[in-house]
């Protein structure tokens, strides 16, 4: 069965959805490998929820082709779904439910029974701190706490692929840490994982990333690499009137883009140009500044980079 | 084995959700207990006590005695006392009376010589004789309070003079096989399991898949391995022994409050109601995979509980209905409902002998169960 255990756990090709006239995912091509954690990264509205529904079988696409574990959806995707884990994105398990209860109905729809579902169950709230509350409503539980049972139900099957939308969109900073250990025990476990952020630290913790804008997909590659070959450096100014500095120097020669951050002015200068802090130190419209610093870049400056924010 | 088990989470699923659902579990109950007393005691036909007016141009003790009669027939009650049929005529226009009893002055003449006594009198030919010894005016608007009016028109007077009753033998004899005592709530009670069973059973089925997309669990569901005919079938399940629950209110409640009869065919009974129940449960799920709202669905119910109530033969008989409207009632799972309950419990009647409703029910409950399971797409667009 080599169709079975394929590197690549997921390919598309020239992927489109249209809901009538508009385009919300956009000639999308992917290939995410065995093994990794695969992050969409984009602003609400850029089309992840469509895209990872047209992985899942649960939207035709207009256009395209996918292939997700060796399986063409949306043709196969019932025999996909005891291979794949799904957490959507707005709590989806039943709020009048216990959180045990909500457990076993899943775990018997994706066919497990007897000593085997006990175990499973026993196995899931155990690892995602659920035994405490199996007997509470999962409508009374908080933010973090359901989540934690989303993430538990879909791992329940044990599959070789976990689709999470927006997982930690409702949580707590902390608790946005700790279920993010829990992503990489399961990836250390063989899991691959597709899940889809607007947060840059979250982007910055995935193998690699798709930068996605307006349905498109506007770069692709680790987040290390992404930052490498962004073909800008960030220079960091600080100063009075940073907002008239920034309104000058967008559009000028060399300039890719400038975002204020507080009391600084992030400005990515063009790689051709060899020396960037003395190159911005020279231009006129600097002339208020109080420091001007080359600094790191973050993945925060490859998105700007990457889409059109902050050109203009 | 895997389908089983799976249909068996839902069932659960839904009975979990269904318990702690208190209003609706309350309703339930219910809606069968006070609907049952409602109409039990309130549907009558046989119409008593009709309020009218008398305007008595006679004033003599003949006419006293001719009110007292019509009133004795307990169809009347005399409550208002007018001088002019003008008056009278105004208190039909305002409902304050449903009909007037106007007694002209010559009351005794016309008394005399009308054959209705029982004497021997001239035959009628001529047209002093053919009078009528008074006149009704009657609000026609119901037809059927008019009716039952309209039934006093050949009322004997004989007793009038004390006579033996007018013993002439009738054209046709009439036996009645069931129902001897024309017992409305007899006719009305195994009827109201049909409609309170139309009502339940299509609300509850039509807001199941409505109610999964609502709360947001649906997208969560089509993900799962779960089949179509899986999810419809561990639906429905629950609901069926609701309706077993409530038939067995109505048909109790009837028997104890009303003495309406349990039938002797228990078997044929059950057999029926299980199908009517199947029936309007995967009629219900049709609804539930066309609506997209709760609301929606619930107007989807109203729309066909009304023809249900008012077709079915439910009030009105089947038989006096235009052909248009019998075809339409021929779809309703409530029609055929209606013969069979009516068919096992007042005419002792069995599943052969109404194969031919048995036959559409079965037709219809599996049409209705593919329909839905093959409009159910596990897919968002
Ligand atoms: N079923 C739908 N019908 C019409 N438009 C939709 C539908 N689903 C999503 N969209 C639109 O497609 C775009 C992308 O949506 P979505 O994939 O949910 O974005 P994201 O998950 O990145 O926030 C949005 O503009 C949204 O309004
Ligand atoms: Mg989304």
């Amino acid at each position: 069965m080599s169709a079975d255990k394929p590197e690549v756990v997921v390919r598309a090709e020239g992927l489109v959805k249209k809901f009538k006239d508009f385009k919300a995912v956009d000639g999308l091509d992917l290939t995410i490998e065995r093994g990794m954690i695969y992050g969409f990264l984009g602003p609400n509205g850029c089309g992840k929820t469509t895209a990872m529904r047209m992985l899942t079988g649960l939207l035709t696409p207009t256009e395209g082709k996918v292939e997700v574990l060796g399986l063409s959806v949306p043709k196969n995707a019932e025999t996909l779904k005891y291979k794949i884990g799904y957490m959507t994105q707005t709590f989806s398990l039943y709020g009048d439910l216990t959180v045990q209860e909500n457990l076993r109905f899943m775990a018997t729809i994706y066919g497990l029974s007897g000593k085997k579902r006990k175990q499973r169950i026993g196995e899931v709230m155990e690892r995602y701190e659920l035994t405490d509350l199996k007997g509470r409503f999962a409508g009374k539980m908080s933010g973090g706490q359901r989540q934690r049972l989303a993430l538990a139900a879909a791992v329940l099957h044990e599959p070789q692929l976990l689709f999470l939308d927006e997982p930690t969109s409702a949580v707590d900073p902390e608790s946005r840490r700790h279920f993010w250990e829990q992503l990489f025990d399961l990836v250390e476990g063989g899991t691959s994982i597709v899940v889809t952020t607007h947060f840059m630290d979250e982007a910055e913790r995935c193998h690699r990333i798709a930068i996605m804008e307006a349905g498109k997909k506007r770069a692709d590659g680790s987040p290390k690499d992404l930052m490498a070959a962004m073909g800008a450096n960030v220079v960091e100014i600080e100063g009075a009137n940073l907002r008239d500095i920034r309104r000058k120097l967008l559009g000028t020669d060399g300039i890719v883009a400038a975002a204020q951050l507080g009391a600084r002015l992030r400005v990515l200068v063009k790689d051709d140009i060899a020396d960037p802090e003395g190159f911005l130190k020279a231009k006129q419209e600097t002339g208020g500044a109080s420091l001007i610093e080359k600094v790191r870049p973050t993945l925060e400056d490859v998105f700007v980079t990457a889409t059109g924010e902050g050109r203009q | 084995m895997r389908s089983l088990s799976r249909i068996a989470a839902i069932f659960f699923k839904e009975l979990a959700q269904l318990r702690r659902d208190r209003m609706t579990f309350g309703m339930v109950i219910m809606i069968p207990l006070i609907q049952l007393i409602l109409f039990g005691y309130a549907i009558n036909t046989n119409i008593r006590d009709i309020p009218i007016a008398v305007v008595n141009q006679d004033r003599t003790a003949i006419s006293r005695i001719l009110i007292q009669m019509v009133e004795a027939t307990r169809v009347v009650e005399v409550i208002e006392r007018y001088d002019t049929i003008e008056e009278a005529e105004a208190a039909i226009k305002s409902a304050r009376v449903r009909a007037a009893f106007i007694l002209p002055d010559d009351l005794a003449q016309r008394i005399v010589r009308s054959p209705a006594t029982g004497f021997e009198t001239p035959p009628s030919s001529d047209e002093e004789t053919s009078r009528p010894v008074a006149q009704w005016i009657v609000d026609g608007s119901d037809t059927m309070i008019a009716g039952a009016i309209k039934g006093l028109r050949n009322m004997p007077l004989s007793e009038m003079f004390r006579q033996a009753p007018n013993r002439s033998t009738p054209t046709f004899e009439v036996a009645l096989l069931f129902n001897p005592e024309q017992r409305t709530a007899v006719n009305i009670v195994p009827g109201l399991v049909g409609i309170i069973l139309t009502m339940t059973m299509i609300m509850f089925t039509s807001a199941a898949i409505v109610r999964e997309r609502e709360r947001g669990n649906m997208e969560m569901l089509i993900n799962t391995p779960v089949r179509s005919m899986e999810l419809m079938i561990g639906k429905i399940i629950p609901y069926i022994f609701i309706g077993l629950l409530q038939t067995a209110i109505i048909l109790g409640l009837g028997y104890f409050l009303f003495n309406v009869p349990l039938g002797l065919r228990p078997f044929d009974l059950l057999v029926g109601t299980l199908l009517f129940i199947g029936a309007s449960l995967s009629l219900g799920l049709v609804l539930s995979t066309i609506a997209q709202t709760q609301l929606q669905a619930t107007q989807m119910t109203v729309f066909l509980l009304v023809p249900s109530i008012l077709l079915s033969g439910f009030m009105f008989p089947y038989e006096g209905m235009p052909l248009a409207a019998q075809y339409i009632a021929e779809v309703l799972p409530a029609t055929h409902f209606m013969r069979m309950v009516r068919g096992f419990v007042l005419r002792d009647a069995g599943l052969l002998d109404l194969y031919r409703d048995v036959l559409w029910m079965c037709g219809f409950f599996v049409l209705g169960l593919a329909v839905a399971a093959f409009r159910f797409k596990k897919r968002l667009d």
